[in-house]
């Protein structure tokens, strides 16, 4: 069971931790340890920038031929999100009608699972998107 | 000093389900088992939903209403019957989830509806004694009722989540009490998909005898009567236990009304008296005095004696969403849909 | 560096193959390769295979050994490489084998490619195809391969880029072209109505929208232009071959209404064989989405942004129009095996210059393309080849 490589990235799934380029100040997601504009000028300056997980719908789909993990909630949609930092993510959209999700609309970050090594493994949390009441 | 609420946050996942619809599907007249539990609806939660999200939403917004550093934080208790694993705690996921790692000591706790409240108590103890600046306890619940058992028609999911401290305390908790003993009224055995109880024992025996003996116990000690309180928020495992319960004890239909949401969310067990306490918060002025009595099966009741301070006035509330915020925006599942969520229908593999 | 002829192809049934292993299928197109050069087996210097996961889908690794083994190949010991780019394993393996013969490496070299996906149950294989997305920021997250693409197919009908019908008569003209293709995987024509009615996959891209798992092999024989008519009468020659990268997350890119990977691969190739799109008469693309052929067309240059969608429904990329897209029918209806297909597509496209493609013949070949992607555009190969 790859319990250390799921242990790993909590920081960037639980609290949406990314990297600003010390000299260009771009931001990345996930952590990076040089920035790919900037290459060796970047490296030992890139800092960790928790991202606020704020943002609006980039593009989505609403997934119908989904994984055997995913049987109990699909279908289920997904988007690209643009956070308000300026960079993409991309993750599950929830608390909200498959039929309303619109390119544009404002979502935030939640956790929620992500899913299970089976019923008796690690259970894996990571970020997904609700809709931001305004 | 003084010890008490320093924030609070809560969480209810937007899906419900009506006794109607659940007494649909096991040949009883769901309508008249709502009227007798006097709950309209319960919440329930999504497939990838559970205790740790529900703790982390209501953790989160309880930090966005406070400007407190995580380091500050000393203690953080997540009390449940429906924690994800048996083994390895809630707790260290909703510390890491809201940014107080490491610094701190965390436990999960389990007393059926009242674990909640026992890690308030833990952490008055912790700040009280100068252990901790801060502490937060949370009480979520994700439970479940036995296919058509009557506890199926309440059993719900929902929590609140408290910062308790001694600076800018918004609520002093003037005292707490708790009145336990040995009583078997409900209870689940290890590996057991679903809880037994012990039918009408659970009554008398059990909810009644403890709360009412410590809410009697805790006015006695602070020489108050129910006309002393603005509030009451009583345990609340149907909507009419708490009713019944609070007019033994003198208090009016107006003064439990604020703090009773079980009709509207179920039974949320450890979530339901700090859902309870989080709406009356909602809405509480200064000076306001509220008593909440929790009861968890097996058996105990925590009581505590409130304050509201003048503190609340510039609390930042409006951070994260009230109670009546929560329940809005929800949808209703038939019950194939809710039993598919909740995994009681036989899946492959 | 030497110029380089294609002298032999091979190429197997698509589809699901159950009596076929993986060794066997592999087997089977680079014997009709060799066979097809004319060559006893001797000659052959090294190998080159394009595979993206046996490791995952048949539990076997080191590819390179295996049909090396079974071809034959491993009693002469020649050096034998497997080559893995997700879906541009077989274009890539292409490319190497090419480099091999240019540099003066080798002289007789064997590409192929080829994949067994049906002997995992289907959601496995769709496990597997997410891994060539990034596993741990897409694919864990929640998005699919399918997903992905469909995401982009959204953004794209957004911008205004194309409607839903241009995309889908993507899929309408590759199934008509691989009605005429033996051996393809699917062999009936459809309509639009059928694209646009049939199962949801990830909105807005239905079954039909999308490339089907399939088994299967195919291999060509390279060697110097100057050897070339030892062997054959029909050489093709290697005009140019490039191949980019890009993110392996379709979010890290600002625009995904296109993948630069391809529109820099195809400035390379073209700049190479000093030749322009409208030098192109015929062009195998990656269109294991139908949105994925029309970002081809536009990357490529073969139309301008926007402007393929209606191209493909007025029939401009038709056998017969301004240039024929995907004449084998693509990966939708010739089939897709992962490493396989972008060695296919240059099978298809010899078949092509030869004058061999049958019902399929674009009149005029002199030129082709080939494209061959890997993940959403986070590796690209094209390779131009013209008649010798």
């Amino acid at each position: 069971m790859p319990v250390a490589r799921f242990w790993r990235d909590i920081p960037q799934r639980y609290n949406l931790y990314g990297s600003r380029c010390g000299s260009c100040g771009k931001v990345y997601f996930p952590t990076r340890h040089l920035c790919p504009a900037c290459r060796r000028t970047s490296i030992g300056r890139m800092q960790s920038v928790q991202l606020k997980g704020q943002g609006n719908v980039y593009s989505f789909s609403v997934i119908h031929d989904a994984p055997d993990n995913k049987r109990l909630q699909k279908p289920y949609a997904v988007a690209m999100v643009e956070l308000d930092e300026g960079l993409k993510v991309t993750g599950e959209l929830v608390d909200i009608e498959l039929d309303q999700v619109q390119i544009g609309m404002r979502v935030r970050a939640v956790l929620r699972k992500l899913g299970e090594e089976g019923p008796g493994g690690i259970i894996h949390y990571g970020f997904k998107f609700a809709p931001m009441d305004e | 000093m003084d010890v008490g609420i320093v924030s609070y946050g809560a969480h209810v996942p937007r899906y419900r389900i009506t006794p109607k619809e659940i007494g649909r599907v096991w040949g009883a007249d769901g309508v008249a088992m709502g009227k007798g539990l006097y709950i309209n609806m319960k919440s329930v939660p999504s497939p990838d939903e559970d205790v740790v999200t529900i703790s982390v939403e209501a953790a989160r917004g309880m930090m966005s209403r406070v400007d407190v550093s995580g380091a500050d934080i000393g203690a953080l208790y997540v009390g449940s019957e429906s924690h994800p694993y048996a083994v390895k705690p809630t707790g260290t996921i909703v510390a890491e989830a809201i940014g107080v790692t490491p610094d701190l000591t965390v436990a999960d706790l389990e007393f059926a509806c009242k674990a909640g409240t026992a890690g308030i108590q833990i952490c008055m103890g912790l700040v009280k004694s100068g252990m901790v600046k801060y502490g937060v306890a949370i009480g979520a619940d994700t439970s479940q009722g036995a296919p058509g058992d009557a506890l199926e028609y309440s059993a719900s999911a929902g929590g609140a989540a408290y910062l308790i401290g001694s600076e800018n305390v918004i609520a002093t908790i003037n005292k707490t009490v708790s009145y336990t003993t040995d009583t078997p009224d409900f209870w689940r055995r290890e590996g057991q998909p679903y809880p037994s109880h012990g039918g009408r024992f659970t009554g008398e025996p059990a909810y009644f005898k403890h709360v009412g003996n410590c809410a009697m116990k805790l006015m006695q000690e602070m020489g108050t009567t129910a006309e002393d309180y603005d509030h009451v928020v009583l345990h609340q495992p149907n909507g009419k236990f708490p009713v019944r319960m609070a007019k033994s004890l003198k208090f009016n239909d107006q003064q439990v009304e604020r703090g009773l949401l079980t009709p509207f969310i179920g039974n949320t067990y450890s979530g339901a008296v700090p859902l309870g306490l989080a709406s009356v918060l909602d809405q509480a002025q200064p000076g306001e005095r509220i008593l909440v009595v929790a009861y968890g099966s097996g058996a105990g009741s925590d009581g505590f004696d409130i304050t509201v301070t003048e503190a609340i006035k510039d609390y930042r509330r409006q951070s994260a969403p009230t109670v009546a915020e929560l329940l809005k925006n929800t949808k209703e599942l038939d019950y194939a849909t809710y039993a598919k969520f909740r995994g009681k229908i036989l899946m492959k593999g | 560096m030497r110029e380089v002829a294609i002298i032999g192809i091979g190429h197997t049934q698509f589809g699901e193959l159950w009596d076929s292993s993986f060794r066997e299928i592999g087997i089977r197109a680079g014997l009709e390769a060799i066979g097809d050069a004319n060559l006893a087996g001797s000659e052959i210097d090294a190998m080159y295979v394009g595979n993206m996961s046996s490791g995952r889908f048949i539990d076997q690794h080191h590819i390179g050994a295996l049909i090396a083994d079974y071809s034959g190949m491993a009693f002469e010991h020649i050096p034998s490489t497997r080559i893995e780019a997700a879906g541009a394993s077989g274009g890539i393996a292409f490319r190497q084998g090419v480099m091999a013969v240019a540099s003066g490496m080798h002289d007789i070299v064997v590409v192929g490619g080829a994949e067994k996906m049906t002997d995992v149950s289907d959601d496995a294989s769709n496990f597997i195809l997410n891994s060539a997305a990034d596993q741990q920021w897409e694919s864990l997250m929640g998005a699919t391969m399918s997903s992905l693409h469909a995401m982009i197919a959204r953004r794209y009908m957004h911008e205004g880029l194309a409607t839903r019908e241009q995309i889908a008569s993507v899929s309408v003209k590759n199934h008509y072209h691989g009605s005429l293709n033996p051996r393809a995987q699917f062999r009936k024509a459809i309509n639009l109505d059928a694209v646009l009615r049939s199962p949801k996959v990830a909105e807005p891209l239905t079954v039909f929208d999308c490339a089907p798992m399939s088994d299967g092999a195919a291999a060509v024989v390279l060697c110097p232009l100057d050897m070339a008519k030892s062997y054959t009468e029909t050489p093709v020659k290697v005009l140019s071959c490039a191949q980019s990268s890009d993110t392996l997350a379709l979010y890290q890119r600002d625009d995904i209404c296109c993948f630069k990977a391809t529109q820099a691969a195809a400035r390379r190739a073209f700049e190479q064989a000093g030749l322009g799109p409208k030098d192109i008469q015929v062009a195998e693309v990656h269109d294991n989405y139908t949105i994925s052929e029309l970002l081809a067309l536009e990357d490529l240059g073969f139309f301008p942004r926007g402007e393929a969608g209606q191209a493909v429904l007025d029939g401009r990329a038709h056998i017969g129009g301004d240039i024929a897209v995907n004449t084998s029918g693509g990966l939708k209806a010739r089939g897709d095996p992962i490493g396989a297909t972008g060695v296919a597509q240059i099978v298809e496209l010899v078949t092509q210059l030869r004058g061999k493609a049958d019902k399929r013949q674009v009149a005029d070949a002199r030129h082709a393309l080939a494209h061959n992607v890997g993940g959403t555009g986070s590796a690209v190969v094209v390779s131009i080849l013209g008649v010798a």
